[in-house]
């Protein structure tokens, strides 16, 4: 049995390992900043996803009690990525089409689909982030009918 | 064996740490140094939990769980710091 568990261990240790160091070479690596999001979105957080997952099974097998903190921190890891992502994705929008509007880059460097047009910053609607729904839709009665 | 995997996966992190700093010095624009820093943060978490099975404590995870957290709030911030100016409107 315990040998075993000592394989699957060391597997997915080196596993997370791998995808750790493959997630950092796709970010050092790609051209553009949209293929290098891909990078450490998946590829890294899998890699601790593996590492955390393999302390899960170590710390029981040799006599350690079992905690939840793995597991809560690949659960956290898991939510926060495509987040975080997200975030650095609209930032880099934002960055070239300020620069393209200001005159500091004569094109925003950016395919069509992703030149939207920059809303105010201080209007209402754009909220807390620029380049979110670029138009309202209009809000369903939500009024009780009778 | 363990100890043999846990040796290649601290090597494996420690490159890839190496290849974060790369990106991050050079980056051409912010967002790409944000991302960086990001990427720095997961990849910080790794090594401490190799170092806590290769050292056999428990310690470390509070520290990886805390850094998971700071990390995410961190990137958060910097990406609205670049899409609004501020921070705390």
């Amino acid at each position: 049995m315990a040998p075993f568990v000592d394989i699957i261990i060391a597997a997915l240790i080196v596993l997370g390992g791998a995808f750790a160091l493959i997630g950092s070479w796709g970010l050092a690596r790609l051209p553009n900043l949209m293929a290098r999001l891909h990078g450490p979105t998946k590829a890294t957080t899998l890699g601790v996803g593996g590492c955390l997952v393999a302390a899960m099974l170590y710390f029981p097998t040799h006599g350690m009690a079992f905690s939840m903190h793995e597991l809560l921190v690949t659960l956290f890891l898991f939510i926060t990525a495509p987040i975080s992502a997200n975030m650095v994705a609209k930032g880099y929008l934002h960055e070239r089409m300020t620069a393209a509007r200001d005159g500091t880059a004569s094109e925003p460097d950016l395919p069509p689909a992703y030149r939207m047009p920059l809303p105010e910053a201080a209007s209402e609607s754009c909220g807390w982030a620029t380049f979110g729904a670029p138009e309202e839709a209009p809000q369903p009665d939500t009024t009780p009918r009778r | 064996m363990i100890a043999g995997a846990l040796t290649i996966a601290l090597g494996c992190v420690s490159l890839a740490l190496v290849l974060t700093l790369y990106r991050l010095f050079k980056g051409p624009s912010a967002a790409d140094r944000i991302l960086a820093l990001d990427t720095l943060v997961i990849n910080v978490i790794a090594l401490i939990v190799l170092l806590g099975i290769l050292e056999e404590t428990m310690v470390y995870f509070e520290a990886a769980l805390l850094l998971a957290m700071v990390g995410f709030v961190g990137t958060v911030a910097y990406a609205k710091f670049l899409l609004r100016g501020d921070i705390v409107e």
